[in-house]
């Protein structure tokens, strides 16, 4: 394998998916993303010099319209949905710690 | 005959001829549903109280004369990562296991518009991320043709659903060949559309700039109708197209001649299984003999279309799923400490292996130090792949080859080797990184008795060019039931 996937790694990309692995599943995705980037330094092949990167394939600008309300309150329904709601509100674990 | 084996088109005559009702129609569905689904598993949900309730709407509104469509009253599956309101959408993933949105998806409200009557949502690889209808969180799907086999993926559910005439039709989504490979191991047709054409609003995002919805059915007859439907220019869609033409089922005729068809000869190297092979030819054989010019040539770049693609579809994945943070709906993690902590442990909790393993290395590829070495490598990619398409549509209205290498792989052979599954997307995943239209249409079983399926590729927005051939080459063979139909 071509890519060696460190520990420092795994863990820094843990941090940037908000995953949380187990030993075991680190040491697999170790094991994954070496196999894959391996594969995917098939693409170093090819030249790309001069080639723009193309993010859609048809032209995107921003689409504008009025901010007019067209739906109604849905609050009940998207509070339904909450893992934890109180007052209206979602509740999240605290935030800031003094 | 059984109602069960009409096309979705038909059954819609009948509606509307009197000769049957849409509740007739919509319990037969449920009954086969009843039959079927234990040897199954194609759906996630299923709404019987619901869809008995809106085929009697449905029926009045038909006998008020206020619905009179082709597809009024004809009973539909959903698959399970398009939103409807109220009704439970899991992307048959554990993270969101509870989630009933507070909206209805776009091609949804188009579908019921022209009264379709909504019995379930069907099963999928969780997110949308696999070929085998296999990384479900709630179990895998069958093959109506041999239940020993997966049905293909991710949009399995819908293809399983669609084959064991367990509804008329249904709805799925292609990212990477997510609506054709799944159509060609069940032995239905369905259509992904030129990217842009049906609003992704209320479509549970996987890889945006790939994400396309498409229908899938018995026939090129149905899809047509289907697509004519569900395609419409949305402003809830910053991607989506404004089209000169909707009228997709015009191009339903028997008559390729002077059509010029290309084939990858890159199509039918190492890999293709000689069945397939067999199985194409003959087709792309059949369309010669109506006509057509056909030719082969040298697509070019096809062994680099997957790795571009996973490099893209798993960045926007790590971008689009970082919504699922157990805080406004979705799983969340009975015990953690502090915020960061509660992300973590709900996300680790609710996502599944192959989910992971797409959001890390999506995350990886993104990352400052990797950006340009991956992901920007991709997007130039890209744009190659795009050229080379642009090159053989200058030549050819359509480019023919199979949809997938094999036929349908046994259950559980293909998720220990990520790697291998990948590489059996390889003749669609190409597709989406262009944004073109392609259909999978049965052209033959192999020595199993499983299906294959031809595939017809379009340059974009001439979905025309496919329907139409397809639908002349549909017209030299039978439709086959699965033997659970």
């Amino acid at each position: 394998m071509a890519n060696i996937i460190s520990d420092e790694t795994i863990e820094y990309v843990g941090i940037l998916a908000k995953l949380e692995l187990n030993d075991e599943e680190k040491e697999q995705a170790k094991k994954d993303m070496g196999e894959m980037l391996d594969y995917i330094d098939k693409l170093n092949e090819l030249d790309t010099s001069g080639v723009e990167p193309m993010s859609h394939v048809f032209p995107t600008n921003n689409v504008f319209r009025e901010d007019v309300v067209k739906n109604g309150d849905g609050r009940e329904d998207t509070l339904a949905n909450a893992p934890e709601e109180k007052d209206d509100s979602f509740v999240v674990p605290k935030t800031i710690v003094g | 005959m059984s109602l069960m084996n009409l096309t979705a088109v038909e059954l819609g005559k009948k509606i509307k001829n009197k000769e049957v009702t849409v509740v007739e129609a919509t319990k037969a569905a449920l009954d086969a549903i009843d039959r079927n689904e234990e040897k199954i598993g194609a759906f996630v949900t299923v709404d019987k109280e619901g869809a008995l309730k809106r085929a009697e709407e449905v029926q009045k509104l038909i006998d008020e004369g206020k619905l009179d469509g082709p597809l009024a009253g004809v009973p539909v599956a959903i698959k399970d990562n398009m939103c409807t309101k109220g009704m439970l959408t899991t992307c048959s993933s554990k993270i969101l296991d509870n989630f009933k949105p507070t909206f209805t998806s776009e091609a949804v409200i188009n579908l019921e518009k022209a009264g379709a009557v909504i019995i379930g949502k069907t099963n999928m690889d969780e997110f949308a991320m696999g070929s085998t209808t296999e990384t479900s969180a709630f179990g895998a799907t069958k093959n109506p043709w041999n239940t020993e086999h997966v049905p293909g993926g991710s949009s399995g559910g819908s293809c399983a659903a669609v084959a064991a005439e367990e509804c008329f039709y249904a709805l799925g989504s292609d990212t990477g060949g997510s609506i054709r490979q799944p159509s060609s191991f069940c032995g239905v047709t369905g259509i992904k559309p030129t990217y842009g054409t049906v609003s992704r609003y209320g479509l549970i995002a996987y890889g945006s700039s790939l994400d396309q919805i498409g229908p899938i059915a018995k026939d090129v007859t149905d899809c047509a109708t289907i697509l004519e439907i569900i395609a419409s220019h949305d402003e809830k869609d910053s991607t989506s197209v404004k089209r000169e033409d909707y009228d997709f089922t015009s191009a339903l005729v028997d008559d390729v001649k002077g059509m010029k068809i290309g084939i990858p000869r890159d199509y039918f190297g190492e890999g293709l299984d000689s069945e397939v092979k067999d199985a194409i030819r003959a087709a792309a054989k059949v369309l010669e003999e109506k006509g057509a010019i056909v030719e082969e040539f040298d697509l070019s770049l096809v062994e680099y279309a997957i790795p571009a693609y996973y490099v893209i579809a798993c960045a926007e994945a790590s971008s689009n799923l970082a919504r699922f943070d157990g805080v406004k709906y979705g799983h969340r993690a009975a015990e953690y400490d502090g915020l960061h902590n509660m992300y973590k442990k709900s996300r680790s909790e609710g996502f599944g292996p192959e989910v992971k393993r797409r959001i890390m290395l999506g995350s990886f590829v993104l990352s400052s130090g990797y950006y340009d070495a991956y992901y920007l490598k991709a997007l130039r990619t890209k744009a190659l792949i795009k050229k080379a398409f642009d090159d053989a549509f200058a030549k050819y209205d359509v480019i023919l080859g199979p949809a997938a290498p094999t036929t349908a792989p046994k259950l559980g052979e293909s998720l220990s080797d990520p790697l291998k599954m990948y590489l059996g997307d390889i003749y669609t995943i190409s597709v989406n990184l262009a944004g073109l239209p392609g259909i999978s249409v049965p052209c033959g079983t192999d020595s199993k008795g499983l299906p294959i399926g031809l595939q017809l590729i379009g340059d974009c927005n001439k979905e025309k060019n496919i329907i139409r051939a397809a639908y002349s080459f549909e017209q030299t063979r039978e439709y086959k039931h699965s033997p659970l139909a």
